[in-house]
């Protein structure tokens, strides 16, 4: 190619590039960010998009996906985008703490109960799910999808083989990880840190109670109670009956262990169901479930959702893919594919396989707390200071200086004085 | 005259990469140590004076405790081991053995791959489990009938980090080797053929001549590898993840900064890991500095 003829293109080029953000005004589109790259979330975010397409024809949707690191790459961008004064018209983010600690301290994101109230959503959302991704009476985002943290995973052969039945309390699941030990069985598979915090989340739930567990992340729970002594100490006997490598265990291998009957019980969130049936396991003959001990009638949520960015290039587009987000048909789309329930309660169940089915009758009927692992309960800062004495907790076994570390977490990050 | 307009043209040219330098190296660090003494937590920034409070903070934080302990095992364990395996390979290559350049390419080979294939792969050797499960190292020990060495590697309580740091030492002795190799053959023949006519044997020629002679090599290995061995990040992660038995200062940093949003901290830490560093390499750099001046 000639210089001259490289020039010409190259002006052309400059030329497009002018007029096309000139023209950023006149036609509609709407950029939304998140961490669906892949596998069954990008194949149900798609499947939305089409949703949304459908209903907005004149609207252009981008697709501002960033892949890797089940999030952590995507939010480092995102951050780098909000510091720079570019926000997306809508992203994705942990329902709760996680967006509100973050986004709405740092003054990013929108209030949304008009657009709650337009759409009639505080009457098909469970009641007790609202105050948890609310802050101050402010409903910031909305929910897509929901997944069930406190499920406790078993392997029905091994149980019966033992004699033991699926307990419903905390002292019956120490009294069946006694025999299953005592007949040489691993009684619960359990894998590297953040599964131990998800294990520790649930067996707070599980001794607290859902009106105390609550308490914990909005202040009214004392951390140095003894109530929360009781609850840790239910946690550190339960580490006792885990196999001796889980630090080496990715979460698909502590589930994994249950499934092939090297252990009894696997405490995971409901995306393990998904693992099970790529595993080509089948419901109830290879794995069975139930939620935590002592958590029977609480569903321990988590969720992914979309929020309205404060400066939004194009806030009309941005509202119109939340209302697709929160409506019947997009969320119909997008949860079957990616292996989790509605957030709405009216969503048709004959969509859904047999676990997702009891999901949906729990979700619609059972009291909703907050999961810590996953971003609802706790902002960031607190998560991560907890993270860091369960590590030091794991490695010393000493409670008494857990529990200190706890107190102390929740007055530096939380909502403790 | 036109000795001092070469000057100036000389600093003319280099003048962009001085300027790219001093932004993006001593600018970054001047803007660290800002935020270090700064109270900023969360995504917007917040330059609050905090004096020295972070780092204050940071020496009674047990998990900053553990990591201090972790580096000093793995520092330990790497350096020795590279550099005892280093000298050994270089001292037998040096002996003319058939093949020299295919074993020198076989040892160096290691340090051609990214720390993060090498975790990987010893992630798979170093499997802790047990029973029916024995995979990697411990099952071929169990075949080997030496089921005393089945150990626990990376998860063995309190000393895991050092099974991290033998996947180092596989990464980095043929680096040392190869540094040690050149020294060998900086040495003239003569000294030894000299030492070799007075009577002394191969030991005590290695003991008294060959091995004072390689100190400048010594150190350059000790600098080196214990640099590196500060900055230690992603060899763990990719072995371990994240997991606090097996914590180091980098991962700190990363983990409080970027999952924690505690920019104060994550800056003190990355503050204290430059200094360490610098009380390492600025002492070597002026030596190696005058050295050369001399020369």
């Amino acid at each position: 190619m000639s210089k001259s003829k490289l020039y010409g293109l190259f002006s052309v080029l400059m030329v497009a590039m002018l007029t096309l953000s000139a023209c950023g005004g006149g036609a509609q589109k709407v950029e939304v960010f998140s961490w669906w790259t892949g596998g069954g979330e990008a194949a149900g975010l798609e499947a939305m998009i089409g949703v949304f397409q459908a209903q907005n024809p004149n609207v252009e949707f981008i697709n501002a996906a960033v892949a890797g690191g089940a999030g952590t790459n995507a939010r480092a961008v995102l951050a780098t985008r909000l510091q720079a004064g570019d926000p997306p018209d809508s992203w994705q983010g942990h329902a709760g703490q996680e967006l509100i600690g973050t986004y709405v301290a740092g003054n990013q994101i929108q209030p949304l109960n008009d657009l709650y109230e337009e759409e009639g959503w505080l009457a098909v959302m469970p009641e007790t799910l609202i105050p948890l991704i609310s802050d101050g009476g402010n409903i910031y985002s909305v929910p897509v999808n929901i997944h069930r943290a406190n499920v406790l995973w078993y392997n029905p052969a091994v149980l019966s083989a033992n004699g033991v039945s699926v307990p419903t309390t905390m002292d019956e699941w120490f009294a069946a990880m006694d025999t299953l030990q005592a007949a040489g069985v691993t009684p619960l598979a359990l894998g590297e840190q953040w599964t131990k915090m998800h294990l520790m989340e649930t067996v707070l739930l599980g001794t607290l109670g859902p009106d105390s567990y609550n308490g914990l992340w909005t202040g009214t729970t004392d951390w140095g109670s003894a109530e929360v002594t009781t609850a840790l100490e239910n946690f550190q006997k339960m580490l006792t009956y885990t196999n001796s490598d889980s630090a080496s265990l990715s979460w698909q291998d502590a589930a994994q262990l249950v499934v092939n009957g090297d252990a009894a019980f696997n405490v995971m969130g409901d995306w393990a169901e998904g693992y099970f049936r790529e595993l080509g396991k089948a419901p109830m003959a290879d794995y069975g479930w139930a939620p935590v001990p002592g958590s029977v009638g609480v569903f321990q949520f988590l969720s992914d959702s979309f929020v309205l960015a404060v400066g939004a290039p194009d806030e009309e587009g941005a509202m119109a893919w939340l209302k697709i987000a929160g409506s019947k048909e997009g969320q119909e789309a997008f949860n079957p594919v990616k292996g989790s329930i509605c957030a709405r309660t009216d969503c048709d169940p004959a969509l859904f396989g047999e676990y997702l089915q009891s999901a949906m009758d729990d979700w619609a009927s059972n009291i909703v707390v907050g999961s810590l692992t996953h971003g609802v309960v706790a902002n960031d800062s607190w998560k991560s200071e907890i993270d860091t004495a369960l590590g030091l907790f794991v490695q010393n076994g000493d409670l008494a200086v857990f529990q200190s570390a706890l107190v102390a977490a929740c007055a530096a990050s939380g909502p403790c004085q | 005259m036109s000795r001092d307009k070469d000057r100036y043209l000389s600093i003319l040219l280099i003048s962009p990469s001085i300027l790219a330098v001093l932004i993006f190296v001593y600018g970054f660090i001047a803007w660290s140590v800002r935020v270090s003494l700064s109270e900023w937590k969360g995504l917007r920034p917040d330059y609050t004076w905090a004096g020295l409070k972070n780092y204050i903070n940071l020496f009674s934080d047990p998990r900053f405790q553990v990591d201090i302990r972790n580096t000093l095992i793995f520092t330990g364990v790497f350096v020795i081991g590279s550099i005892l395996l280093g000298f050994f390979l270089a001292v037998m290559l040096d002996q003319g053995l058939k093949g020299e350049g295919f074993f020198r390419s076989l040892f160096l080979f290691p340090m051609a791959i990214s720390y993060i294939v090498t975790g990987v792969v010893w992630r798979w050797l170093m499997n802790p489990a047990e029973g029916d499960r024995l995979s990697g190292f411990n099952m071929l020990f169990s075949q080997l009938n030496l089921d005393f060495l089945i150990n626990k590697w990376h998860t063995t309580e309190n000393w895991g980090i050092a099974a991290i740091a033998l996947a180092a030492i596989w990464q980095m002795s043929g680096y040392t080797m190869a540094i040690y190799l050149a020294g060998l053959r900086s040495i003239p023949d003569e000294l030894r053929e000299a030492a070799r006519i007075d009577g002394a044997s191969e030991f005590q020629i290695y003991r008294h001549i060959i091995l004072p002679l390689l100190s400048p090599v010594t150190l350059s290995a000790l600098i080196i590898l214990g640099h590196m061995s500060l900055k230690v990040f992603d060899l763990i992660i990719a072995v371990a993840g994240k997991q606090l038995p097996l914590d180091v200062p980098a991962i700190y940093m990363w983990q409080t900064t970027f999952d924690g949003l505690f920019y104060g901290r994550g800056a003190a830490i990355g503050i204290l890991l430059l200094i360490s560093i610098a009380v390492l390499i600025i002492p070597y750099i002026r030596f190696t500095l005058k050295a050369e001046a001399q020369q």
